[in-house]
């Protein structure tokens, strides 16, 4: 079976009807295991005390919000490549869950940079790219509402999204790219020596599942709502013109 | 579950938590109210359109 079967809306709906319980599921014990045992059950780090706690949901969400953007890329350009309907309102449909992660994560980094670094907020390459981002999916979202043809405004905010994967892929490696600033390097990396110590990292990593799997079943439930507004806006057109 | 001593720094991490879950609450609250709107919705066109439909049908067969 050819996997762009699924960018036909009914097959995509029966598909996702039966992913979206599991998916749903899966967020809501995920996130409650790994947030409770993040929260009640680590101990706090030698140098950053409780704040450490912090990481459960900066990490997650600050990934989520970069991983979506690109997501949106990949499924832009199947909207700009193959004219797949489905694709550019999966694209439509992330946009305001990215926004949340990337809203979550600059309001934890905050909170945390406060008591550690001294200040809310510091014009580090990191921190400066994450907001640029955060503007993106607003203007993505914005360009989505201004135009009334929905294949112009799928065409403009696929040719957003390019552009802005510039500041998505910044976000994850301007730590690399420039050795300055006040944000550290990754928490996790394959590198075992780089890594937080394991007391973090598996409650980490569950918390990170729960978050993916939220992302999951919020965006399989709002490309299926999008579906539903384009047959809805069919019909009233089909309406009119009876 | 025994409550967790946060020491001096309880705000910023109860702070983090509270705002996070408020955000996360918002959009799935929001999400799954748009979804339902828009399920009564359709339901709804395709009913009005399926009595258009049959009312086409009677005036032709008169």
């Amino acid at each position: 079976m050819s996997l762009w079967e699924y960018a036909n809306p009914k097959k995509f709906m029966e598909t996702s009807g039966r992913i979206l319980p599991w998916a749903s599921g899966l967020a809501a014990v995920a996130l409650c295991v790994g947030l409770v045992w993040g929260f009640f059950f680590t101990p706090d780090d030698y140098r950053q005390g409780s704040t450490v706690k912090i990481i459960y949901i900066h990490v997650p969400s600050a990934m989520m919000a970069i991983n979506i953007w690109v997501m949106m890329l990949v499924t832009s350009l199947i909207w700009l490549v193959r004219r797949h309907h489905v694709s550019a309102l999966a694209a439509k449909a992330a946009a305001p869950i990215g926004l949340t992660m990337t809203l979550i994560a600059l309001a934890t980094g905050a909170l945390w940079g406060q008591p550690m670094w001294g200040t809310w907020w510091a014009w580090d390459p990191r921190l400066t790219s994450f907001l640029i981002l955060c503007l993106f999916y607003l203007g993505y979202m914005a360009l989505w509402q201004a135009i009334d043809n929905p294949d112009t405004a799928a065409d403009l905010t696929a040719v957003l999204c390019l552009v802005g994967s510039v500041f998505a892929l910044l976000s994850r490696y301007a730590v690399n790219f420039w050795s300055q600033g006040l944000h550290q390097g990754a928490s996790l990396s394959l590198d075992k020596k780089e890594n937080v110590s394991d007391v973090f990292y598996f409650p980490l990593l569950v918390s990170i599942a729960g978050f993916v799997a939220l992302f999951v079943a919020l965006m399989l439930l709002r490309t299926r709502t999008e579906i539903r507004g384009r047959r809805l806006r069919a019909l009233m057109a089909r309406q009119r013109g009876a | 579950m025994t409550m967790v001593d946060l020491g001096k720094y309880a705000v910023p991490v109860i702070g983090s938590y509270v705002a996070s879950l408020a955000l996360l609450a918002a959009l799935v609250g929001l999400t799954v109210w748009q979804g339902a709107r828009m399920v009564r919705a359709l339901r709804q066109a395709e009913a009005d359109a399926e009595a258009a439909a049959q009312a086409t049908e009677t005036d032709h067969a008169h």
